[in-house]
């Protein structure tokens, strides 16, 4: 599958990866190798196989339904680079 | 149109961690390092979730999936934290089913339920408390969600109120979320698009998101709809786009910053496995079970004699149903209860800004009021001045009769004096009365009922009274 630069933009920008103009090229190239292996995988019969989530042939364990943090916003807090009042603050953000 | 709907589901925490879901809690008071996004926390999976998740597929009659699986859902907002939100996109755990939606008229209309999967819900983000800067509480984050979809069946902005209503109560029923739309436990995404007279298919669609009450979403859609078709007749075309609803302006306006996030680049959880249920969990569920709505309205009214009306009006909140049969079962005639309940009652409720659960006045009370009612010891006039001292806690319906002296009056001799009375004292409007024609008699008739009640105190039997009154007046002549 070939994979334009366009394409290669587009994922950065999804992804907020900054790449810059010169590495462009051999990012695209790269990024086209990666999708070639996929298309290499897409050639096995895979009909009579089980779709599989997990590698792990197990299900999900579950927990009661039971509060058993408290607050400890103080700690958690401490290494936010900006906060008030409780708040963690960000640059603004507008909709 | 179609319809979303998340829904925050009454555990009492996260579906991934041990925080509380309490609402109303100090900014970021209720937050863990996994509801943080803190690198190396694990999800751990809530029982309670999976089992409301479960009681809602039942309640619809929707297939449970045997294995629904974890995906993540990738975009960047500051209020989720992780840069995705844990949700189910390829394999929910209901698949398709049918809601069926009770109409005003009492008929039916079948809604397509696509799918109901669960997820987190993110944080909150605050942008009017500081100047400079957006201020992030996480306090939500993690909030387990069932996202609730339909196929595109609604065709008014009624049918998509009715279906609201309805899933409200259902849910309510189910105990499976509080359903309080203005704390955000219940909030609605509107996908809405317009198609041409007699085409089949449907235009570009737009999504109003995160409408919070019942009336935002019945004006959001018409404004939506009136905008659209503005830009259709006027030869423009339609930007598939998420909106948001203006309730202050009753306009919806386009949220430009999600337009290029819209690709969202789902692949399963790693973090979580599969959760698998079987039949032998679904059948335990299903044995926990309430009556749900509408097996209850068709029972009201088979049951009961209740008509439609009634019904629809008494099912929908569960604690008003039971309140009813409350009251027929302690011996309240069952068409009077719900009169009163959706009467006299409803009104005190409201005056008191109060609702079912705190009403003053018991079913039993009630009951005892309607028995006085039906056995013709008060007269409705009467039964008001009880109904306002049940309400007073002055005690129950005999003891207020007994107390106030409200018990009326159907002695045939007592009342027979009475009426002499008034006819002795008032010989110009006898004359009048006999000499009329009988329409004209009728509306005479009136003036003398009107004297005796007044000089009962309003505790003459009427029936009797008028009985009386006209063979005394028909004997004058």
């Amino acid at each position: 599958m070939s994979v334009s630069p366009q394409d290669v933009e587009k994922v950065a920008l999804l992804a907020r990866l900054a790449i810059s103009e010169s590495d462009l090229p051999e990012v695209t190239e790269r990024f086209g190798r990666v999708l070639g292996l996929v298309d290499e995988l897409n050639t096995i019969d895979t009909e009579t196989v089980v779709p599989m989530s997990n590698p792990h042939d197990m299900h999900q364990r579950l927990r009661p339904d039971a509060v058993t943090r408290q607050n400890d916003r103080e700690n958690l807090m401490a290494s936010a680079p900006a906060q008030d009042q409780g708040y963690f603050l960000v640059p603004k953000v507008i909709d | 149109m179609g319809l979303e709907v998340h829904l925050q589901l009454a555990t009492q925490s996260k579906i991934f961690s041990g925080s509380a879901t309490t609402f109303g809690a100090a900014p970021n008071e209720q937050a863990d390092a996994v509801d943080l996004g803190m690198p190396g926390m694990l999800p751990v999976l809530n029982e309670e979730a999976v089992r409301y998740a479960v009681k809602f597929g039942l309640g619809i009659g929707a297939r449970i999936g045997e294995r629904s699986v974890f995906d993540r859902k990738n975009y960047f907002y500051p209020d989720l934290p992780k840069g995705y939100q844990v949700s189910q996109f390829f394999a929910p755990i209901v698949c398709e089913g049918v809601f069926e939606v009770p109409l005003e008229d009492g008929t039916l209309f079948p809604i397509r339920i696509t799918r109901a999967h669960l997820e987190e819900d993110a944080g909150k983000s605050v942008h009017d408390a500081f100047s400079q800067e957006t201020g992030i509480d996480l306090n939500r984050a993690g909030t387990p969600l069932l996202e609730i979809v339909t196929e595109p069946d609604f065709r008014s902005a009624e049918q998509a109120v009715a279906y609201l209503k309805a899933l409200h109560s259902l849910v309510t029923y189910l105990g499976i979320s509080d359903g309080n739309m203005a704390e955000g436990s219940m909030r609605c995404d509107i996908n809405i698009s317009l198609r041409e007279k007699g085409a089949d298919a449907l235009g570009t669609r737009t999504e109003i998101k995160n409408v919070n009450s019942f009336r935002f979403v019945e004006r959001a859609i018409h404004s939506e709809y009136e905008r659209q078709a503005d830009i259709l007749e006027s030869g423009g075309s339609i930007t598939q786009e998420t909106r948001l609803y203006d309730a202050e302006q009753n306009v919806t306006r386009s949220m430009r910053s999600k337009e290029v996030a819209n690709d969202y680049r789902y692949f399963p959880e790693p973090d979580l496995l599969p959760i698998v249920i079987d039949a032998e969990y679904i059948e335990a569920v299903r044995a926990t079970l309430p009556e749900l709505p509408g097996a209850k309205r068709a029972r009201f009214i088979a049951d009961y004699g209740l008509n439609d009306y009634d019904a629809a009006l008494l099912v929908p909140n569960h604690a008003l149903a039971d309140y009813f049969e409350s009251v027929v079962t302690a011996g309240g005639a069952a068409k009077p209860a719900a009169n009163w309940i959706l009467g006299d009652l409803a009104a005190a409720l409201n005056r008191n800004e109060t609702d079912i659960t705190d009403s003053l006045i018991s079913a039993a009370q009630l009951a005892g009021l309607i028995v006085r009612i039906e056995d013709g010891t008060l007269s409705s006039k009467l039964a008001k001045q009880v109904f306002d001292g049940l309400w007073a806690g002055e005690g129950d319906a005999d003891q207020i009769i007994e107390a106030r002296g409200l018990k009326q009056v159907s002695d045939s001799g007592a009342l027979e004096s009475m009426v002499d009375a008034v006819i002795a004292e008032n010989p110009d409007q006898v004359a009048q009365y006999l000499a009329a024609d009988e329409a004209k008699q009728k509306k005479l008739s009136g003036f003398f009922v009107g004297q005796i009640m007044k000089a009962s105190k309003g505790q003459a039997n009427p029936q009797m009274v008028n009985e009386l009154l006209l063979k005394k007046l028909n004997d004058q002549s």
